[in-house]
């Protein structure tokens, strides 16, 4: 396998220096969240290991997943795309259609079984015997299985392959049911939102890339490194949160200085995502910068939780220091031992959005 | 046996049967069956959306403010135009109003998208139907720097070592033995003409393109937040203005304001350095594989969309032309009102649905999608391992929209169709001046080629346009005005006890329509139609086959075991099978669930 290219085969060869490759290693380490101390680890890395397969599959999805991750700038899609990774089957994007596209899949699980990392977007239906998403003339849940079986781990990217996202909300007419319920015994890393942010997706494979080894997960499953916290607790309007500077309705005085959303529905609050830090689209903004609220979009359940425009109420203010395991056991402890740590914090919003139901409207109890 | 449709196609299934699932570079999950003759002519053409999702049950009830929400989900890759049609819908239902600056900044969101959306598809998704980057190993860099000079003389990248770089990259990728997305490509099919030069310098714009797409849209990210799917607002747009006062790190600042502009001309020298000539290029190789015409020449449909003032959709006040073609009639354009229960129905005859009265069409205010998943009797294989589709049966999750009983086409070739019909003049310029450039007749429009190369001219018109609203834009903020959302009547206590409405845009796909009905301030039914439903529907009660079914007919096929000619004229269209295929039952029956495992 000496004829493998590695990613620094390929930098050097496009005339970049070693310095200059250095770098960007170090670079790499900073968009982590990592020490300089890793920057010779990631180096390693890079100049020594091929390029790990990997099957990305959709099911009943919108394609923003994949959307997202060619958004990536740091680094740029291309860049995992041709150096990284090999993406063997990309429904997407591969040239291969049909038996051709069949094929290229069957070979890397054969090749490199238990090698290559299995990508979900999207999620399969039950219902109707699975056909409300064929490929191959063939129900998805059948496909996501099979490619499942041999693979090292699994990436559930987004709303819908973490959680079942929109086509999941109530009925739920397909039986959307998230890959996690399908696939029970392998490695799930769970990406939510909808999408993600780009960089948490190449964040997520360039760190199991460098460190050979899956991220630190919470209760539910999410890198911990990017979905450990509130977006409320690090965003730049929590001054205004706090100085009780509220939008009061769209397009206000409040809302042309920037003043906190919370009155307008923002459910930062309630939301584990790196909106407020990592921000969108190369740190462009994030909703809340742009002047709408937080939607909730990498929460399970979140189109099931009354309009995006009722503010979250009752809502107890936890630290910024504790983070989504923290205050999951302690509303499990609320409502009861032995709940799982998420189970608990959706019944809480329940809890409150009963109680906003039964809470006037114009009420000021911010 | 041969049979002809109503709509003038001699379809016959006694050739070889070819089978496409799944339908790759495409959004969404799609199927397509042919029969080749001996000849290896297409004489029969299926096409099946093979996904559902089941969105419009899921809305019923909810906040009429949160559709946007629901409904942008229906698609990531043309996102916000759904969001988009939905307050509009919204909007047309309660009566509201919206500000100047509102309609200026959802022009610029909306133009944008249909600039990246297109950009995307060529590159991304159409452009290895064209382009073969295997090929490319064998090229000369000097001799692609000057045909990339030749071609486009003002694009910087286009030195002998640039491509040379491009080129040692890719040939390291391929001896690497892992090809990745090439992998399995019909890269010795002879159905690919382009010379190894030309090849290098598609590939490069390949990754050109992929580097600027992601800069396209932060126009999205700075007015909506993110992007994919930005936020929006029943009303207006939720980004404030601020570009005098203290405070305004949130909203719409100077700094914001330069940022747009600055991306606004990136979008303008991608499309006249790179896109346009890009096409024109690969193009002329191409210019004697002129099919895939299908029903673009006899049957064209656009809703028109960027209204020039807000909340007025007059057919003269809209940049983007509206107006349907039938019957290959270009001498008239008609005029498209798509509240009229005649114009617009749904026929379910031959997908996985079921009305109370078959053969029927129904308005969508009045629509009705209750599922029913059957197989012709002669299909193939078993319910859940297809091997061959019955056309006569059931045989597609989308529906059969038609215009006044009309299979249409919709899209950027359909609204260049109806906007040189109707002597729009800066369509009419564009298409003269591309068909002078390129020494090619009329009709040659009329074609998968011409198809994508109506795209190309549309990615460059809306990136006029976008300068023209962005301008437009501070003026009006010049001229005081900062207001950006209207609140009356937010507030649903406001609103009418019931209210229907219909919002329309121009989807980078073509003509896209929600229709909704609000009761007591929630949604009562919701239903949208879509360009893919129109382009890629089914056979009707009548006979009459889809765009995408048409588009393939009497194609002459290589190698009828390699899908490249099927999957160069299906991408033309560039399918979008989460849209065309998210319809559910307006009564809203759960259907019967199943456990997991």
């Amino acid at each position: 396998m000496s004829n493998i290219e590695t990613f620094y085969d390929v930098m050097r060869a496009q005339g970049i220096t070693r310095r200059s490759f250095m770098k960007y290693c170090a670079l790499t380490a900073s968009a982590l969240g990592l020490g300089p101390a890793f920057v010779p680890k990631i180096a390693n890395a890079m100049e020594t290991k091929p390029r790990t397969p990997v099957i990305w599959v959709h099911g009943l999805e919108c394609t923003c997943c994949s959307e997202s991750f060619i958004r990536s700038a740091h680094p740029l899609a291309k860049d995992v795309v041709l150096s990284m990774i090999s993406l063997d089957y990309d429904d997407t994007l591969m040239a291969a259609a049909g038996h051709a596209a069949e094929a290229a899949m069957m070979d890397t699980i054969e090749r490199y079984k238990g090698n290559y990392i299995l990508a979900v977007e999207g999620n399969p239906p039950l219902n109707e015997d699975g056909m409300f998403c064929i490929s191959g003339g063939k129900p998805f849940v059948e496909k996501l299985k099979m490619a499942a079986k041999d693979a090292k781990a699994i990436i559930s990217w987004g709303a819908c392959a973490s959680y079942g996202c929109v086509q999941a909300a109530k009925p739920n007419p397909t039986q959307a049911t998230p890959v996690h319920k399908v696939i029970t015994d392998k490695p799930i890393i769970k990406v939510p939102g909808c999408p993600p942010i780009a960089e948490v997706m190449t964040g997520v494979i360039t760190y199991m890339l460098t460190f050979d080894r899956l991220p630190e997960l919470d209760r539910q499953g999410r890198p911990a490194m990017f979905y450990g916290q509130r977006i409320h607790d690090k965003c730049y309007r929590r001054p205004h949160f706090d100085a009780g500077q509220f939008v009061e309705e769209w397009d206000d005085e409040g809302a042309r200085k920037g003043y906190c959303l919370y009155k307008m529905g923002c459910k930062g609050p309630t939301t584990y995502n790196a909106c407020s830090t990592v921000r969108w689209n190369e740190g462009v903004s994030f909703p809340i910068q742009s002047g709408h609220g937080c939607i909730g979009c990498s929460e399970d359940g979140f189109w099931d939780q009354g309009t995006f425009y009722d503010r979250v109420t009752d809502l107890t203010q936890f630290g910024v220091e504790k983070n989504a395991d923290e205050i999951g056991l302690a509303a499990a402890g609320v409502v009861g031992a032995g709940v799982a740590a998420h189970a608990a914090i959706t019944a809480l919003k329940a809890a409150q959005n009963k109680a906003q139901r039964n809470t006037t409207k114009t009420s000021e109890d911010a | 046996m041969v049979i002809q449709t109503p709509n003038g196609f001699n379809l016959d299934d006694s050739g070889q049967r070819i089978v496409v699932d799944p339908v790759t570079r495409i959004e969404g999950h799609m199927r397509c069956e042919v029969n080749v003759d001996d000849e290896g002519y297409i004489r029969n053409a299926v096409s099946t959306g093979t996904m559902w999702r089941g969105l419009e049950v899921i809305l019923k009830g909810r906040d009429p403010r949160d559709a946007w929400a629901f409904t942008e989900r229906i698609c990531g890759v043309c996102t916000g135009t759904h969001a988009l049609t939905s307050v509009r819908a919204v909007e047309d239902a309660l009566g509201i109003e919206i500000p100047d600056n509102a309609n200026s900044i959802r022009n610029i969101m909306q133009l944008n998208l249909e600039i990246h959306d297109h950009v995307v598809h060529f590159y991304h998704l159409h452009a290895l139907d064209w382009v073969n980057p295997v090929n490319a190993l064998r090229a000369d860099p000097k001799a692609t720097s000057e045909l990339q000079q030749a071609v486009s003389p003002s694009h910087p990248l286009s030195s002998p070592g640039y491509f040379r770089d491009v080129q040692n990259r890719l040939k390291q990728f391929v001896e690497s033995g892992q090809l990745g997305l090439f992998k399995n490509g019909y890269w010795d099919n002879p159905a690919y003409l382009l010379p190894p030069e030309a090849d290098l310098m598609a590939t490069t714009h390949y990754l050109e393109a992929l580097d600027l797409q992601k800069e396209i849209v932060k126009v999205h990210t700075i007015f909506g937040g993110k992007n994919p799917h930005p936020n929006w607002l029943v009303g207006g747009v939720p980004c404030p203005i601020n570009v005098h006062s203290t405070g305004a790190v949130g909203a719409i600042n100077m700094e914001r304001l330069n940022m747009v502009s600055s991306i606004i001309e990136k979008c303008d020298e991608f499309n006249r350095n790179v896109y346009l000539p890009d096409v024109i290029a690969i193009g002329g190789f191409y210019k004697n594989w002129l099919y895939g015409g299908g029903l673009s020449s006899q049957a064209c449909l656009a809703y028109g969309d960027i209204p020039e003032h807000p909340n007025d959709f007059s057919p003269e006040q809209l940049h983007l032309p509206r107006g349907a073609i039938i019957n290959g009639d270009l001498s008239t354009v008609h005029d498209v009102d798509v509240r009229d229960p005649e114009q617009v129905q749904e026929f379910v005859d031959h997908s996985w649905y079921e009305y109370d009265e078959a053969g029927k069409g129904l308005h969508p205010w009045d629509g009705d999608t209750s599922p029913k998943f059957e197989l012709g009797p002669n299909f193939k294989g078993t319910k859940t391992n297809i091997k061959q589709l019955d056309e006569a049966g059931k045989y597609s999750w989308i529906k059969a929209p038609r215009w006044r009983g009309n299979a249409m086409e919709v899209g950027p070739l359909a609204r260049y169709v109806v906007g040189y019909a109707k002597g729009h003049e800066e369509i009419t310029d564009q298409v003269n001046g591309l068909l002078r450039k390129m020494d090619l007749p009329v009709e040659a429009l009329f074609s998968t080629l011409g198809r994508t190369a109506a795209r190309a001219m549309e990615s460059e018109y809306c990136g006029r346009l976008q300068r023209y609203f962005f301008d437009k834009l501070v003026t009006n903020i010049k001229n005081g005005d900062e207001s950006t959302a209207n609140v009356a009547k937010w507030d649903p206590s406001t609103w009418p006890k019931e209210a229907k409405g219909v919002g329309m845009t121009e989807a980078p796909r073509g003509a896209l329509g929600h229709w909704v009905r609000i009761k007591e301030g929630r949604i009562e039914n919701y239903q949208c139609v879509v360009p893919t439903t129109w382009n890629g529907s089914p056979r009707d009660s009548k006979g009459n086959i889809g765009a995408f079914e048409a588009s393939l007919m009497n194609t002459k096929m290589e190698r009828p075991e390699e899908p490249v000619e099927i999957l160069r004229t299906l991408h033309s269209f560039d399918p979008c099978l989460a849209c065309s295929t998210h319809v559910m039952s307006p009564d809203g029956d759960e259907l019967t669930t199943v456990k997991v495992r």
